[in-house]
């Protein structure tokens, strides 16, 4: 299997994930990216190391399936399944997050990277994920919705980080598996400060804080 | 220059004993002098020279009483007022006849032992919470802020005239009163004579026979005092009269060549002073409360002028 | 040294159990903390004793050279303060109430905390450890301020700190490139001769006066002292005014301990602030009715007169008279010793008098002397000591100082001594008036309000620490010589190589004692001879009109207006009201209030100006989440593009 094929899945999964208006279906497609990227370092043909083993493995786990399940807890808990309403409609969503792909193509192979990579879609589509990630931020209303853009983000990182996993230590990745958790963690934190004061996730309602 | 703590010698002794017995027993004469020199240029025979002696007697066998506000605080005042002009004595030269406890720097102590009085003898004042002591507690903290400046600005051109730190030396030492020194001396006794007169409350900064509560100063700090308290309180008055006067007096007393001989010149210029006091207070009223600070200013540029004199 | 650091991290752990612990957290920080202190002075009496300076290397940093930990004898003197007043704050903060319970624990847990870095910060001679020590002090004094973080004045507070303290770290981190610069590495030590005199001497100069001044609370720098000093907890405050404003002095005595050949106007710098400070911060003292902020003033006023005893030193040094050095510099590190002392004892006693009051504000007291003996009388003693009266420590200090002027007056070209002559008799006045004035409002007369009439002594784990701090402050007054040795020590320290004289002999420290324990010995004759006393059980004499009440007394306010309004024209006192009109006239109300000059009318409408400005910048502020993530995403495309542009 070709790491890029992995990244077209990845891409793809992009597409879907903000054209869907259900929550549930958000994580979901959350989680099967994680489980995608988790592999790209198998199928770059680095399976021989056995730390880069332990991060496969540590990196499914908690992108695929650690995250994703309390999401989903989360999800029971303040009963909801609709996105309604987003700033941005769908339809224009998926334009941008369109043109968003076909300007990280342009820019991944103009952009001045010192280390050259074997695999030739994975400057641009962690560009391209990046990009995702922040329209869905930016698009959302819901917190938990939210959360899922910011995992794709993170997502996009981690692909970039992927640029170096042969000279990457194994210190630096762990860090952005623990930024990640650290992220969901404090969002975690804050959906619940929204729900219990404003008796509602829509993040709306923070704007009533600004001082 | 390692100092023995006390006088050695048998004359320094002899010397150190009369000073004491004069500072503890001559003080309540001046304000009887001052006193019949006013009552004869007005033409009264005026109370015994001896009547402060005679009051300290009586009072000090009556019973004091005491307030429901006062705490021992309200007692402190009498007591500073009296320790600290002891041994403020201690530090000064009575004339030409030396003093018992000399030192380099004992201008400072002398002018803080003041300060010491004065600050116990306000919260006393103010420990009866009568609005009539906390006025003259107030004005006397106000003017005194004015007054303590003029006694250092004097003291400093005398340090910088004698090079020297000791009272024994800047008040009496060679050359003191003669040639150049001659002006900025002059200078300065105008300035500290404006101080004598605020701090030992006399007229024109303060009435010490008015009975006009609201224009007082110090008599109205110490309403409250009444039997052995109040006797400290008049004998502590004195004593720092006797010890500021002295420290006035002192440039201007001759030298002589015997101790006996330096101690009358002392007592003379002792009378001198109770004389020159009486007289201005027979001949000038009191001053409005409200030109008070600029008397006092009088007296900082007095002896401000004279350090700049020194410079020139 | 090992000792030394063992008391540190004593220190620094003595808030932690109380986190864990339901009750009794107050204690055991407190029996930590003076366990602590215990090896903390002992370590620095050992040094200041004559025992070897004691060096510790800490691990390499990624400055370079490792950071080093000197406990000279400028270092324990500055420690020995440091240890005293934690301890006596940490006791003290048993009795500390407050009905939100997390702020005790976080309150107690920071004491230590500032404490450890006071502690560290006073041994550090390398840039690296010193800007860790310092910077730990800041934060954790920040925390303190805010313990009551429910009062906006608290909050204000702790916000001017926090900027005008970075503020300061920002100078240091300047003045300290500078010196890297001049010696080529980050370990303090003594600079060239003739480095003082060239530019960059004279950036180091005025970079450590800015920074450290800002600390220390020097007269146009000391923006944030009163409030921070008035709204943080009282044992807080005694620590930052005790020995937290100190360390900007410590910072001071560094510098001039590393110059061999200051310039005269270095000297005359020093001097010129240390008589703005002084005077102006009793003048200001005066007109405050705010019990804390009025001795927060004094604070400045005290620093005011440490730095004339500095500026003298230094004049001295530069012109080559070793005596004036000499009486200068001990002067100045004394008082910086017996201020901690008094003004912590103040502070506390303050505290109680807050405490059992529920307010500062002194009209509303009265006739606390009454119920609250104990308080009573350590406030006095620390009125005494800070007034500079006989026979307690602050006099000794003052005493140095005056020396060393009256020598200089014949020493220097221009009379510079003559203006330290003149401020310090000002001062004395003045103070004395001030503290005539708060003793006498708070403690004498009648009581002003119900509270005041109602009010109960403050518990013994509150008197004891007063108890010794009037203690030490009576042992400095009355046998100074205990303190000379570690005195000429330190002295030496700041000195050039050359012999100096013992402060002792220069002072007369032997005729000193005698004299104070003749007033001493003339007092209690004089009162064996007043008793017995009859009972107190008489109104008040008030000139035959029986009916005075409480609110006839002399107030505060009317006690300073002579010398307020004497200082009108630079004190600038606010009032409001009291225009009686017409032949009966009505009630009117009356108030008057002197603001600070510099927080309240230069630096609060500069900082409104740029905060106008800064509202144009509102309007990216929009308070929608969505936009701002949207900023960062046009942020990162704007950089993308630039990159492949």
């Amino acid at each position: 299997m070709s790491p890029d094929f992995l990244i077209a899945l990845i891409i793809l999964s992009n597409f879907t994930l903000v054209a869907t208006s259900r929550v549930n279906k958000a994580i979901q497609i959350a989680a099967v990216q994680g489980v995608l990227l988790g592999l790209i370092p198998l199928a770059m043909g680095l399976g021989r190391h056995a730390h880069i083993l332990v991060m496969v493995v540590a990196a499914i786990a908690v992108k695929g399936w650690f995250i994703p399940f309390m999401l989903r807890r989360a999800l029971h808990q303040v009963h909801i399944n609709r996105e309604v309403d987003p700033y941005i409609g769908y339809t224009f969503s998926l334009m941008l997050c369109a043109l968003g792909t076909g300007l990280s193509l342009v820019l991944g192979h103009m952009l001045p990277l010192k280390v050259g990579t074997k695999v030739l879609l994975l400057v641009p589509a962690s560009l391209a994920t990046l990009f995702t990630g922040f329209l869905v931020l930016v698009s959302r209303r819901k917190a938990l919705t939210q959360v899922v853009g910011y995992l794709i983000l993170e997502n996009g990182i981690y692909l970039f980080g992927l640029l170096l996993i042969e000279e990457m230590p194994m210190l630096v990745e762990t860090g952005i598996l623990l930024d990640l958790f650290v992220g969901v963690f404090v969002m975690g934190i804050v959906i619940n400060h929204i729900r219990t004061a404003f008796d509602s996730t829509d993040t709306r309602h923070l704007a009533e804080l600004k001082d | 220059m390692s100092q023995s703590l006390l006088p050695t010698s048998i004359p320094g002794m002899v010397q150190g004993a009369v000073h004491l017995l004069t500072l503890l027993l001559l003080p309540p004469l001046l304000p009887g002098l001052i006193n019949k020199v006013k009552a004869v240029i007005a033409g009264r025979s005026g109370p015994p020279v001896l009547q402060l002696y005679y009051d300290l007697a009586k009072l000090s066998h009556k019973r004091a009483l005491f307030s429901r506000t006062t705490t021992w605080v309200f007692l402190a005042g009498p007591i500073g007022t009296v320790a600290a002009g002891v041994v403020a004595g201690l530090l000064v030269p009575f004339g030409h006849t030396g003093t018992p406890l000399p030192f380099e720097g004992d201008v400072i102590l002398f002018a803080y032992l003041f300060g010491l009085a004065r600050f116990l003898t306000v919260l006393s004042a103010l420990d009866t919470g009568s609005s009539f002591e906390g006025m003259g507690a107030a004005r006397e903290v106000t003017f005194s802020a004015l007054a303590e400046p003029a006694l250092f600005l004097g003291f400093a051109a005398l340090a910088k005239a004698s090079s020297s730190l000791s009272l024994s030396t800047m008040l009496l030492g060679p050359g003191i009163g003669a040639g150049r020194i001659a002006g900025p001396l002059i200078l300065v006794l105008v300035g500290w004579t404006i101080v004598f007169l605020a701090e030992n409350a006399r007229i024109p900064v303060d009435d010490p026979n008015t009975h006009l509560e609201l224009t007082m100063i110090h008599e109205v700090m110490v309403l409250d005092h009444s039997g052995r308290p109040l006797a400290l309180v008049l004998y502590g008055a004195s004593l720092k009269l006797l010890v500021l006067g002295a420290m006035l007096m002192d440039p201007l007393l001759p030298r002589t060549t015997h101790a006996w001989q330096n101690w009358l010149v002392f007592y003379a210029g002792l009378g001198v002073l109770a004389l020159g006091v009486g007289l201005v207070e027979s001949m000038t009223a009191r001053f409005r409360m409200t030109k008070v600070p600029q008397f006092l200013i009088a007296g900082i540029l007095a002896s401000a002028f004279a350090f700049l004199l020194l410079l020139v | 040294m090992n000792l030394y650091l063992c008391a540190v991290v004593v220190v620094l752990s003595s808030g932690v159990p109380g986190l864990f612990l339901r009750r009794r957290g107050g204690a055991v920080a407190a029996v930590l903390m003076s366990l602590g202190a215990l090896l903390g002075v002992a370590a620095a009496l050992w040094v200041l004793a004559g025992g070897p300076v004691q060096v510790f290397a800490l691990p390499p940093t990624p400055m370079g050279a490792a950071g080093l930990l000197t406990l000279d004898p400028i270092g324990a003197l500055f420690a020995l303060p440091v240890f005293l007043l934690s301890a006596c704050a940490a006791i003290y903060g048993i009795g500390y109430r407050d009905d939100h319970h997390d702020n005790v624990r976080t309150l107690r847990l920071f004491l230590g905390f500032l404490a450890a870095s006071l502690a560290f910060l006073v041994a550090a001679t390398h840039a690296l450890p010193f800007l860790l020590g310092w910077e730990g002090m800041a934060i954790a004094a920040f925390v303190l301020v805010m313990t009551e973080d429910r009062q906006p004045e608290a909050r204000r507070a702790g916000w001017i700190y926090l900027v005008c303290t970075h503020t300061g770290t920002l100078a240091l981190i300047g003045a300290f490139a500078l010196l890297f610069g001049a010696t080529g590495h980050w370990t303090f030590t003594a600079l060239p001769r003739g480095f003082a005199a060239t530019g960059l001497g004279t950036a180091l100069f005025v970079l450590c006066l800015f920074g450290f001044g800002l600390k220390a609370g020097v007269m146009p720098l000391h923006l944030w002292l009163p409030s921070t000093h008035a709204a943080a907890p009282s044992h807080v405050s005694a620590l930052m005014s005790g020995v937290l404003i100190k360390m900007g002095i410590l910072g001071l005595v560094r510098l001039l301990s590393w110059i061999p050949d200051p310039p005269f106007w270095w000297g005359a710098t020093l001097m010129v602030a240390g008589a703005v400070s002084g005077i102006l911060g009793v003048a200001f003292a005066l007109g405050q009715h705010d019990l804390k902020r009025l001795l927060a003033y004094h604070s400045i006023e005290n620093i005011g007169i440490i730095l004339l005893g500095l500026g003298l030193g230094t004049l001295g040094k530069s012109t080559g008279h070793p005596v004036i050095q000499v009486l200068g510099y001990a002067g100045a590190l004394l008082h910086v010793l017996n201020h901690s002392l008094f003004k912590g004892l103040l502070f506390l006693a303050a505290g109680s008098i807050v405490q059992a009051m529920g307010t500062r504000d002194l009209e509303r007291m009265g006739g606390l002397g009454q119920r609250m003996p104990w308080t009573a009388a350590a406030f006095l003693a620390g009125s005494w000591a800070i007034c500079g009266l006989p026979p307690l420590n602050g006099f000794v200090s003052e005493w140095f100082i005056y020396l060393g002027s009256f020598r200089a007056l014949g020493s220097f070209r221009w009379p510079w001594s003559l203006a330290i002559l003149a401020a310090l008799a000002s001062i004395g006045a003045l103070a004395l008036a001030c503290f005539a004035k708060a003793y006498g409002t708070v403690f004498q007369g009648l009581p002003r309000t119900t509270a005041a009439g109602a009010a109960l002594e403050a518990p013994p784990t509150m008197l004891v620490p007063m108890g010794i701090l009037a203690g030490a402050c009576a042992l400095i007054g009355l046998a100074p010589v205990l303190v000379a040795p570690a005195l000429d020590r330190v002295v030496a320290g700041l000195g050039n190589g050359a012999s100096l004289q013992p402060v002792a002999l220069l002072g007369n420290l032997p005729r000193l004692s005698l004299l104070a324990l003749l007033l001493l010995g003339l007092a209690l004759l004089l009162w064996r001879w007043l008793r017995p006393l009859a009972p107190a059980d008489l109104p008040t004499w008030d000139c035959g009109y029986a009916g005075a009440t409480p609110r006839m007394q002399y107030t505060a306010s009317s006690f300073a207006d002579g010398l307020v309004g004497g200082l009108r024209w630079v004190l600038w006192p606010k009032v409001h009201g009291g225009q009686v009109t017409g032949t009966f006239p009505v009630d009117r109300p009356f108030a008057s209030h002197v603001p600070d000059p510099i927080l309240d009318r230069a630096a609060a409408p500069a900082f409104r100006f740029l905060a106008l400005g800064a509202t144009l910048l509102r309007f990216f502020q929009g308070g929608q989440l969505h936009i701002y993530l949207l900023y960062v995403l046009l942020t990162l495309l704007l950089l993308l593009l630039w990159m492949v542009v």
